[in-house]
């Protein structure tokens, strides 16, 4: 075989890796609950493929190929291990097995992925960990990438993904979707991980500093998966539109120079406007279900902002009503810091203050956008040296170094 | 629990330490001790001068070798510490990613080990 043969077939193996791992490891571990040995499985199998394609040919049905041989190999080493303590999740594998002996030939296999997303952001599983072990099972991203993401050592969090596959195989979580009961609250934990991968802060007006976890795409891509799997939820359509929104802004965000834009001073012809349009789509599905929601809720002030495009204005006043109303679902420390904002323009920097000092100072002292919004408001009334003491806190808080620099050139 | 933030710089940023009041890089940094203050956070801490004013003490076979200079030839050296009392080490990675060092250096985390301490101090 020649070597551009060689290197199409490592392409395929990993468009196929790509496409199918989250597909694979759910149907794999759907049946014996344990996540990490189908995982295991998975990766021999591509080990497998990329020695095997290259002389035989690549299957006509890869994924299917990839699942028999995955389903071998955790066969195998269930052999080995001893069959006594096989236990019976594995034995129902085998069964499985028995019934379908032409797997390589039938297409399709039932898409357990919706379970997965649902067992990654149970409530038994520390809620630190439903991103990681989405980005992970679903995704098949390495815990390096996720580690650098979640700035924790690569080390620890290869061990806490670890001990969340075992909780998942040892605790009993069951593979299934909730039940119509349970489903606002579990689903709402599958999104919250999905927008936490996102990892925007809430709004970038005054010089916030966004905790970029360069993982935009993969969390799109997780939303999208989702979607596909329950398209009738108004929340999945919100989540999505929040995301790509903020997604449309993305070039807007740096000036040539690499500095920092607050969303106030960005060019809105530098927006994508097939991104928004696709927004505005999800957020207009979302509306039709007649349920709002706090993702729903938060890609409406997202809308407005967008708007400014067309109309050249900004909204503050609808802004702010959005605000109200996600302040009572979801009253947590962003929504309130950009409430404060949006009062502050909407009503003027006083009015917006007074929101701000209603958060108990023990609350803020290591958060950074509450600094900069009020460093922003203090320097709108004048208060220069009030000012200058936020716009301190704001940049020692800050991450990225645009931002830093920006503050440091308002605080003058 | 107490975790040293060791400031890695680069000759750029040991040389910026002679520019004026407005430097950027001084700024950030007022900011970043501010905070960490303000947070309630700080124990203590102290730059370092430049890497050239260090002298290197090895006694080797009885001898006493002298050398100019820090111990290893790297392209980072070590700038100056800092000493934070915090919960666990995600906080102390959180601290580590907002100093200005880390977008142009390197900032390592390291516990203090109180144990030792004890041991050493009795």
């Amino acid at each position: 075989m020649s070597g551009s043969d060689l290197e199409s077939t490592h392409r395929t193996v990993e468009r196929v890796a790509r496409e199918s791992y989250g597909r694979l490891v759910a149907y794999l571990s759907s049946h014996t609950r344990d996540v990490a040995s189908a995982e295991d499985a998975l990766s021999n199998a591509l080990v497998k493929a990329l020695t095997t394609w290259p002389r035989d040919g690549v299957p006509e049905n890869p994924e299917a190929w990839l699942l028999t041989t995955a389903r071998h190999s955790i066969i195998d080493h269930v052999r080995h291990q001893q069959v006594a303590d096989a236990g019976e999740p594995t034995l129902l594998l085998l069964r499985e097995e028995s019934k379908e002996p032409n797997m390589t030939l039938s297409t399709e296999f039932p898409d357990e992925r919706l379970k997965l997303l649902f067992v990654c952001a149970h409530p038994a599983i520390d809620p630190a960990m439903h991103t990681p072990l989405m980005l992970q099972t679903v995704l098949g991203l390495d815990a390096v990438r996720i580690a650098h993401a979640f700035l924790v050592s690569p080390t620890t969090m290869g061990q806490r993904l670890v001990r969340a596959k075992t909780k998942i195989r040892d605790g009993g979580i069951r593979f299934e979707v909730p039940q119509e009961r349970d489903l606002p609250q579990r689903l709402d934990a599958v999104l919250e991980a999905i927008y936490a991968a996102f990892g925007l802060g809430w709004d970038d007006m005054a010089g916030v500093d966004q905790r970029g976890r360069d993982l935009a795409e993969e969390a799109i891509w997780l939303a999208r998966v989702l979607l596909q799997l329950m398209p009738g939820e108004a929340e999945v359509h919100g989540l999505l539109a929040l995301m790509i929104h903020c997604e449309a802004r993305r070039a807007a965000r740096r000036g040539p120079d690499g500095r920092f834009v607050p969303l106030s001073e960005q060019d809105s012809r530098q927006w994508s406007f097939p991104l928004i349009e696709e927004a505005e789509r999800h957020l207009a599905e979302a509306a039709s279900r007649g349920r709002s929601g706090r993702f729903q809720l938060a890609a409406a002030i997202q809308s407005v902002h967008a708007e400014r495009a067309r109309s050249g204005r900004t909204e503050w006043v609808a802004i702010m009503m959005f605000y109200e109303q996600l302040i009572r679902i979801s009253p947590t420390l962003g929504t309130r810091t950009g409430y404060a904002a949006a009062v502050g323009e909407a009503k003027g920097p006083e009015a917006g203050l007074a929101v701000l000092d209603e958060i108990a100072p023990d609350d803020v002292s290591a958060y950074q956008p509450y600094w900069a919004v009020r460093a922003h408001l203090l320097q709108r009334l004048g208060r220069t040296s009030e000012a200058a003491d936020a716009f301190d806190r704001a940049i020692g808080l800050a991450e990225d170094p645009a931002v830093r620099q920006f503050l440091l050139q308002k605080r003058g | 629990m107490q975790f040293a933030l060791l400031i890695f710089e680069s000759p750029k940023a040991f040389a910026a330490r002679n520019s004026d009041e407005n430097d950027p890089y001084l700024g950030a940094w007022r900011a970043y001790h501010k905070a960490l203050v303000e947070a309630g956070v700080y124990i203590g801490g102290n730059p370092l001068q430049a890497p050239e004013t260090g002298t290197t003490v090895r006694i080797k076979d009885g001898k006493r070798h002298v050398q100019d200079g820090p111990f290893a030839d790297a392209k980072e050296q070590l700038g100056g510490f800092t000493i934070l009392e915090l919960p666990s080490l995600d906080e102390a990675l959180e601290w580590a990613a907002r100093c200005p060092a880390a977008s142009v250096g390197a900032v390592e985390v390291r516990p203090v080990s109180s144990e030792y301490l004890r041991r050493v101090t009795g």
